[in-house]
């Protein structure tokens, strides 16, 4: 296994153009070896450009793939030593599972020995022992996507795993066991693994560091508490998490921020005057109360929705509107109530980009 | 207009898509059926769309039989799982499609197409072909063409399960004041997602392996699930299970996981019962039970925790994004006040809603029977 760095990596499909469209926009990433990663976001955000960049299939128009801190930039798919798992089961349907297994060693020319071993201990991982000798096209779809994680698994010296939406194909009610195998595998084996998803759900569950992608840029690297509780963006706000952040307009003064007529004290400094300012604060750390609190604003209920194990309840100041998250088993609040804002949750962005003190 | 199924049954190439299926479905009311994948879901959408024929038992519509009536007459309009358009016809004339077929002149087309897009928020896409449409956009222009056919009964088969989550949830709530609005036609809707009917807050058909397991209001459903199939199919995750023996004022769940039952079960008799307790109810609290992780997803802006207690398996809920590895231990506790009890038939005995004593709660149930 390996690190992997992406440098100043950006990637044009017309780059000679006078101004060039980038499917990717220059950045910078460096994965640690052992490490599981995810990149998410909606089609067309430039995921799967990186993805071939990564597998070999496309040569960035900028900027550098070390793997090792070797440039492999400019190799063929064949010399990266990369293995992949696609969306789709990819295996020999006439062939064994065994000797599904089995192929990507004997490739390699591994020794009769040495495969058997391998074969063995990837099937026991994943539970295939028991069927290795039936035939691969006699068992269910996530049985055969699990042979395709195992192909892309039993190579021992592969720099990285790579997995397009491995578990599209797999039923509702089974991907909790495969996602936990998976999870497994990375503990146990310390394989450095990148999946590649628009699930926010499996990007969360899967990876410890997700990158959040959007229209060829990426938003923020981080793991799935810091996107949750510090968003870096307003859109990663906005992406991760249901209901969204909220986010409210607001002025700056001397001694802090103005929403509408709500003050709130802070020590803020280097924010030009002619910037878009939001304050951002998540539905979980939003409450009401009957009378007026420290930090409260008087607000009046405009919607509650009880979805049973939880409820939204969606207030107004102002020109505001606030969604807060609420426990089903609370008493829900309507009318005119007391809006309070958790304020070591608030979050200020600047022109769209998380506020931290210079 | 109603619609009334009577002990329909239908079965492809020997397997039982639809099972003893009987509902009446009164007209001006929004209908929300949820159930897994090959619930049936499906079947029993197109067998009102006039697309499946019945094997046995009686559908009619207002007292005529139905099964006779072909698709074309049923004035129906339909929204699939993929986004159904005429790839030709740019999006303007994809809405006006049927209005053109009904002969409507064209200040009233124009007029019926603009209004159905500005609900929809899709005006400014008029001019294009949906091919230059994102996903999301393209079932709004599905949808705006069902909504302006002048038909009545509009279906809609999971219509938001291949966008993905966000603009599920932006649809989600568009949806729930459309449909609610369709008050001069009837409105079916499946989905998988339990949230998605609670949100959408209609009338809720259950529907497990080809039967209707419960009929009711989203809420009334979501407290009261008649067995415990609706508990698991209409709860995200589905609600934990465990059996359990009543001894001496505690709940034996196992060798080593018993509670002192608490004040307002005190009458349940002694015997086997099997308990009912949601995710979001198995409390992470220090010095309770311990229990290994077995894996951490997170979902949305929740944490959802596969445990095992000793032999039991149990999903824990919890708000927030956490991580949690393989194997890391957690200590957990049930909330009794929300417990549900269900007979050893897997039939609702005590609902922790019915904000009494199970004793009144079983007096409730015989009255039923």
């Amino acid at each position: 296994m390996a690190s992997i760095d992406l440098k100043n990596i950006a990637h044009s499909y017309d780059p000679t153009a006078e101004d060039p469209v980038f499917a990717l926009q220059p950045f910078n990433l460096h994965w640690e070896d052992g490490g599981t990663y995810a990149l998410l976001g909606p089609s067309g955000c430039g995921k799967s450009t990186m993805l071939n960049i990564m597998s070999g299939l496309l040569t960035p128009s900028h900027g550098q793939l070390l793997v090792d801190n070797k440039d492999v930039t400019h190799l063929p798919t064949t010399q990266r030593n990369i293995a992949q798992v696609f969306q789709f089961p990819v295996i020999y349907q006439s062939k064994t599972i065994y000797e599904n297994l089995a192929f990507p060693l004997r490739c390699i020319k591994m020794n009769k020995h040495d495969i058997d071993r391998r074969v063995k201990e990837v099937a026991d991982l994943l539970n295939l022992t028991n069927i290795l000798s039936k035939s691969a096209n006699s068992v269910s779809a996530d049985t055969k996507q699990l042979i395709s994680v195992g192909r892309g698994l039993v190579r021992e010296n592969v720099s990285a795993i790579l997995m397009d939406e491995p578990l599209t194909v797999i039923d509702p009610q089974l991907k909790f066991e495969l996602r936990r195998k998976l999870k497994e595998i990375s503990a146990r084996y310390g394989h450095t693994l990148i999946y590649v998803t628009h699930d926010q759900n499996e990007a969360m569950t899967l990876a410890d560091q997700v990158v959040v992608m959007d229209k060829g840029q990426i938003m923020q690297m981080g793991s799935p508490e810091e996107l949750f509780e510090n968003p870096s963006h307003m859109h990663v706000g906005y992406f991760i998490g249901s209901p969204a952040m909220n986010f409210m307009n607001c002025r700056l003064n001397e001694q802090g921020i103005h929403i509408d007529d709500h003050f709130v004290p802070m020590e803020l400094d280097g924010i030009a005057d002619s910037a878009a300012l939001n304050m951002g604060v998540r539905p979980e750390y939003v409450s009401f109360s009957d009378t007026p609190v420290a930090n409260s604003v008087p607000a009046e209920i405009v919607e509650v929705q009880n979805l049973g194990k939880y409820a939204i309840a969606t207030a107004k100041f102002g020109n505001q509107k606030v969604k807060a998250r609420l426990s089903g088993k609370s008493k829900l609040p309507s009318g005119k109530t007391n809006l309070v804002l958790h304020k070591e949750h608030m979050r200020l962005y600047v022109d769209g980009h998380l506020y931290s003190a210079s | 207009m109603s619609i009334v199924a009577e002990n329909i049954n239908l079965t492809v190439d020997g397997e039982a898509y639809l099972r003893n299926v009987s509902f009446e479905l009164p007209n001006e009311d929004f209908f929300i059926i949820v159930g897994r994948t090959k619930a049936g879901k499906t079947t029993l959408l197109r067998l009102l769309a006039g697309l499946e024929e019945i094997d046995s038992g009686r559908l009619t519509l207002d007292g005529n039989d139905l099964t006779k009536m072909p698709p074309w007459e049923r004035k129906v309009g339909m929204v699939y799982q993929q986004f159904i358009n005429y790839p030709h016809l740019n999006n303007f004339e994809n809405i006006a499609f049927p209005l053109r077929r009904a002969g409507l002149p064209e200040d009233k087309i124009a007029e019926a197409v603009n209004k159905v897009a500005s609900v929809l928020g899709v005006e400014e896409f008029l001019e294009k072909l949906p091919s230059e449409l994102s996903g999301g956009q393209q079932q709004r222009i599905a949808l705006a063409r069902a909504l302006v056919k002048d038909s009545k009964l509009l279906i809609l088969d999971e219509p938001l399960v291949n966008l993905d989550y966000k603009l599920r949830e932006q649809l989600r709530e568009e949806f729930k004041n459309i449909f609610n609005d369709q008050r001069e036609r009837l409105v079916i809707y499946s989905t998988t997602e339990p949230a998605e009917a609670m949100e959408l807050n209609g009338t809720v058909i259950v529907m497990h392996e080809g039967e209707i397991i419960q009929i009711g209001a989203a809420e009334e459903v979501y407290n009261r699930p008649a067995n415990t199939r609706v508990a698991e199919v209409f709860n995200d995750p589905p609600m934990n299970l465990v059996r359990g023996v009543v001894e001496g004022n505690r709940i034996h769940f196992n060798q080593d996981v018993i509670m002192a039952l608490p004040d307002h079960l005190q009458t349940l008799a002694a015997g086997r019962y099997t308990f009912g307790i949601r995710a979001a109810d198995i409390n992470l609290q220090p010095n309770a039970y311990a229990s290994e992780v077995q894996l951490g997803e997170i979902n949305g802006s929740e944490t959802i925790l596969h445990i095992k207690l000793g032999d039991i398996s149990l999903v824990t809920e919890q708000e927030g994004v956490h991580q949690y590895d393989l194997g890391a231990s957690a200590s957990v506790d049930f909330d009794l006040d929300q417990l549900y009890i269900f007979d050893n038939n897997g039939d609702l005995l005590f609902s922790p809603a019915a904000n009494s004593s199970v004793e009144k709660a079983m007096q409730d149930q015989e009255k039923d029977n």
